[in-house]
């Protein structure tokens, strides 16, 4: 099934066998037990659960909270990437060095310091009650945890393309009578697009999933603010295993066919 | 609407100061407010009641003994996933083979799947009511609810890391000082530690880092698998739920604040591996 | 092949240092409201365990919502003993585990419910909503805390003290629905757990009232002082009653059945019922009922056997799929 190129390199069997196996047994074996729990269930049923009122909504709450956090990140994200790659100020290194801190921090120490934030006795959540309207304890507040957790995926994926766009293009663009809008349109977003699409469907994937930081702030309302991965714990909760694989098998499909999606745009930054 | 950002970017680009600044202030910002907000909020709630608090709370057994689960989950998971990666990032850059593409996207899957499903996938193998259940249970092994389910749901989320730090970067680098080695007389374990790591090493550090820090902070898969038993089978991300669940405000900011402090050292860390990166790069380039 | 082997030699070790500590250890898998009792009972429980002529044991403890906790005992966590937030919970142990026998209430005195409990208002200081019964709870404009019934003990009997009064009041199922319904669309936040709400309500200054348990009201008193927050007993609350069981088929793999019995006998002897009166659960002792009267209003009772049938007739109408609550929410 498989052919090498590199004749003269060792190692082939031994590295895609224990890759294979060792992904196998951690991850495919597992996620494969989830299907077979699930493959139980008939069409119908299966149908049934996943179309349950409660189950809709929870996962249009996941899937716009995660699409709204995505988009979020893709302005601020760009703007931070910009600003790093283009110019040289004070606290620079601070910024870019603090980038990573999400995926550094536990996600639920992020969950409990945004909710002490947020909450209406909380820094910020006093003056969004002052103005008349509440942050935790509703899809903003939700959307505000996903856009912290997700922040690094749309900044360091900008990063190093914004650095290999060489400046003279645009000036040359420029000195060639472009207009700033026309540079923009037919230099600079061409050249990111591909990018910006990979940063955000990460942000977007990695936003339908997380838990821990959104559990403390979500509220969990069902119908409301219960958000999809908890709607999995709490039929777990409930002994309702059919229920709970259902909806493992759903988001996981989700999961999966977003990578591939990923991975194809990667293909096509690499080939440029 | 990022249109508008880029726009505003590439108008500013044209030399308007104005503009600049304005951009700078607004990263400052939106850095203030997203980030550094946050961690002011950890830190003012954990030394509230002053440092003696503070540190009340960290040397408490159960917060030691939190710290210990943290550490063994990440000293293993860490290595696991070491081996895996250079395994994986050598198949993938070194050869071309058919489902390659597939084989990316699943070592990239653990990613994205929500952590919940990570620990489910668990309590459905290894449960009382699971597929290896009743055989677990007549040998008296304990998976779940123990160690081992902790280390094995750490060790799932963190598979790709490594090797996802290293993928492109060997592919990147080519095989030809490899294949030089090679037709020089080098073995493939001399090729491999004398070529191939010292090109890699500051990736390598790279994706550990990154590795150790979501082991260290997961908290969905692994509570799921926890069985949440005081002193036994909480990890610090967990003890720091506990506390918060039990009127200690104080003392889970505090272990919180721990975890942060752990946080910023990784990212120092990060920080280092990465400038050693791209100087090599840079250094690359210009032979 | 080495890997394996030293997988599996891993694997025998762990779980043998796990057989080696359980001959003193015992595993309290429990709610979440009882954190800080069973912190005291444990160690009175010791005291007399060695006072006995027995060596020192280890208790451990393991708190979360009561569905959540029972789940992870069928799953696999190996309690010895389970004290959890009401019957219906330690059914599904029989029922999906076969981990205990189905006749487990009778095997203690007062149906295996050594202490009870019931549901009380905890409003703000001054009672600025004048919140004095569960009318004012329906009242437009009137945030209740309450947790999510599916995965909280707590959560259920504060549903079905509503319907209970709502029922009588208004003397029909319907109408008891519409009540609640009315009540839940009140509820701003729904957490997973009793003490998750606790958390809302009385850090994160949420809500008008917490529907909370009486046990959980007075130690929110007690943990913020009582200038915040002030108990208000409603006309008619539920006898709440968290029971507990030993887990046989736990307890005879790990040869602990002697002292998990006494692990829960001591819960009725005086000192037991004591502790359970000082962290304000209302004791079945009368001596010691006697002796903290003056902590526990009077309140109008009805219970779960006479009003509503048990927890088996009781948790499929109201809470399993399909049921009440998941119709109140569907109607929104």
């Amino acid at each position: 099934m498989s052919r090498r190129t590199s004749p003269v390199i060792p190692g082939f069997g031994l590295t895609l066998g224990y890759t294979l196996v060792y992904l196998s047994l951690l991850v495919l074996i597992p996620l494969g037990a989830m299907f077979a729990h699930a493959a139980q269930l008939s069409w119908a049923q299966f149908w049934a659960i996943v179309s349950a009122p409660r189950v809709v909504a929870a996962l249009q709450l996941s899937f716009t909270t995660a699409l709204f956090a995505a988009l979020l990140n893709g302005i601020v994200g760009t703007l931070l990437a910009w600003v790093l790659v283009r110019y040289r100020f004070p606290g620079r290194k601070i910024i870019d060095a603090m980038i990573d801190l999400p995926f550094a921090l536990p996600t639920a120490v992020a969950g409990i310091a945004l909710t002490a934030l947020y909450a209406p006795a909380g820094l910020v959540g006093q003056w969004a009650q002052a103005l008349g309207f509440k942050i935790a304890y509703t899809p903003l507040g939700i959307t505000l945890a996903l856009t912290f957790v997700t922040l690094p995926f749309v900044v360091r994926t900008l990063q190093p393309v914004l650095e290999d766009i060489p400046r003279e293009v645009e000036e040359a663009a420029a000195c060639l009578g472009a207009k700033p809008w026309q540079v923009f349109r037919y230099v600079l977003v061409p050249a990111v697009l591909p990018a910006w699409l990979t940063g955000f469907a990460l942000a977007f994937a990695r936003g339908i999933g997380e838990y821990g930081s959104v559990i403390f702030i979500a509220g969990n309302m069902p119908m409301k603010t219960e958000i999809l991965p908890l709607l999995i714990m709490v039929k777990l909760d409930q002994y309702d295993y059919r229920g709970a694989t259902s909806i493992g098998v759903l988001m996981l499909v989700v999961s999966f066919v977003l990578l591939l999606l990923i991975n194809l745009l990667q293909r096509r930054i690499e080939k440029r | 609407m990022s249109t508008v950002t880029l726009a505003a970017i590439s108008a500013a680009r044209r030399g308007h100061a104005l503009g600049r600044t304005l951009l700078i202030a607004a990263a400052w910002l939106a850095f203030a407010l997203l980030l550094l907000l946050p961690l002011y909020i950890v830190l003012s709630e954990a030394l509230k009641q002053g440092l003696g608090t503070f540190f009340t709370a960290l040397i408490e057994p159960d917060a030691l003994s939190a710290l210990k689960l943290t550490l063994i989950a990440v000293a293993i998971s860490v290595p696991l996933n070491v081996v895996f990666g250079l395994a994986a990032a050598w198949c993938v850059s070194k050869y071309e083979f058919r489902g390659k593409s597939l084989l990316v996207t699943l070592i990239d899957l653990p990613f994205s799947v929500s952590p919940v499903i990570a620990g489910l996938i668990y309590v459905l193998l290894f449960g009382a009511q699971g597929f290896f259940g009743p055989w677990l249970q007549d040998r008296d092994i304990q998976i779940i609810f123990a160690v081992p389910g902790i280390v094995l749901a750490t060790v799932f989320v963190t598979v790709p890391f490594v090797a996802r730090e290293l993928i492109p970067l060997m592919q990147e680098q080519g095989s030809q000082e490899e294949e030089a080695a090679r037709l020089l007389g080098a073995s493939g374990w001399q090729m491999f530690w004398h070529v191939t790591l010292p090109n890699i090493k500051w990736g390598l550090i790279y994706g550990v880092v990154l590795c150790t820090a979501r082991a260290m902070g997961e908290f969905g898969a692994v509570s799921v698998v926890s069985g949440h038993i005081r002193g036994v089978t909480n990890t610090l991300p967990l003890h720091v739920e506990i506390l918060y669940n039990e009127y200690n405000h104080v003392a889970a900011f505090s272990v919180a604040s721990l975890l942060l402090a752990l946080a910023l050292c990784i990212l120092l860390l990060k920080q280092w591996s990465e400038s050693r990166l791209t100087r090599l790069k840079s250094n690359a380039a210009e032979e | 092949m080495s890997i394996r082997r030293f997988a599996l030699a891993a694997l025998a070790g762990l779980s043998l240092s796990a057989a080696v500590q359980a001959q003193t250890s015992l595993l309290n898998v429990s709610y979440d409201p009882t954190r800080e009792l069973y912190q005291e009972y444990n160690a009175a429980f010791n005291k007399h365990w060695q006072a006995q002529g027995h060596e020192p044991v280890t208790i451990q403890q393991s708190h979360g919502g009561s569905g959540k906790q029972a789940r992870a005992v069928i799953d696999g966590l190996k309690a010895d003993v389970v004290t959890l937030a009401l019957a219906g919970d330690i059914d599904e142990l029989n029922k999906l585990g076969k981990l205990i026998p189905e006749d487990w209430q009778k095997r203690l005195p007062q149906a295996s419910t050594p202490y009870t409990s019931t549901i009380v208002f905890l409003v703000r200081k001054g009672n600025p909503k004048q919140i004095k019964d569960w009318d004012d709870l329906v009242k437009p404009g009137v945030e209740v805390i309450t947790p999510n019934p599916k995965t909280s003990g707590g959560a259920r009997w504060n549903f079905l003290a509503a319907w209970a009064y709502a029922q009588q009041k208004y003397g029909s199922d319907d109408k008891a629905q519409a009540f609640v319904e009315q009540l839940y669309k009140n509820v701003p936040v729904l957490d997973t757990g009793a003490r998750g709400s606790t958390i809302t309500f009385v850090n994160n200054h949420i809500g008008d009232v917490l529907l909370a348990w009486e046990n959980e009201a007075f130690l929110a008193l007690k943990e913020q002082g009582g200038d915040q927050f002030e108990i208000v007993a409603p006309s008619l609350s539920i006898l709440a009653e968290p029971p507990v069981a030993v887990v046989d088929k736990n307890v005879d793999k790990k040869g602990t059945r002697e002292l998990a019995n006494a692990y829960l006998n001591y819960l009725y002897s005086e000192e037991g019922q004591r502790i359970a009166a000082k962290n304000f659960y209302r004791p079945r002792s009368e001596k010691v009922a006697a002796e903290f009267a003056k902590q526990f209003p009077a309140l109008k009772l009805v219970t779960i056997d006479k009003d509503f049938g048990g927890w088996k007739s009781a948790q499929p109408k109201f809470f399993n799929d399909g049921g009440v609550f998941d119709q109140i929410y569907q109607a929104k």
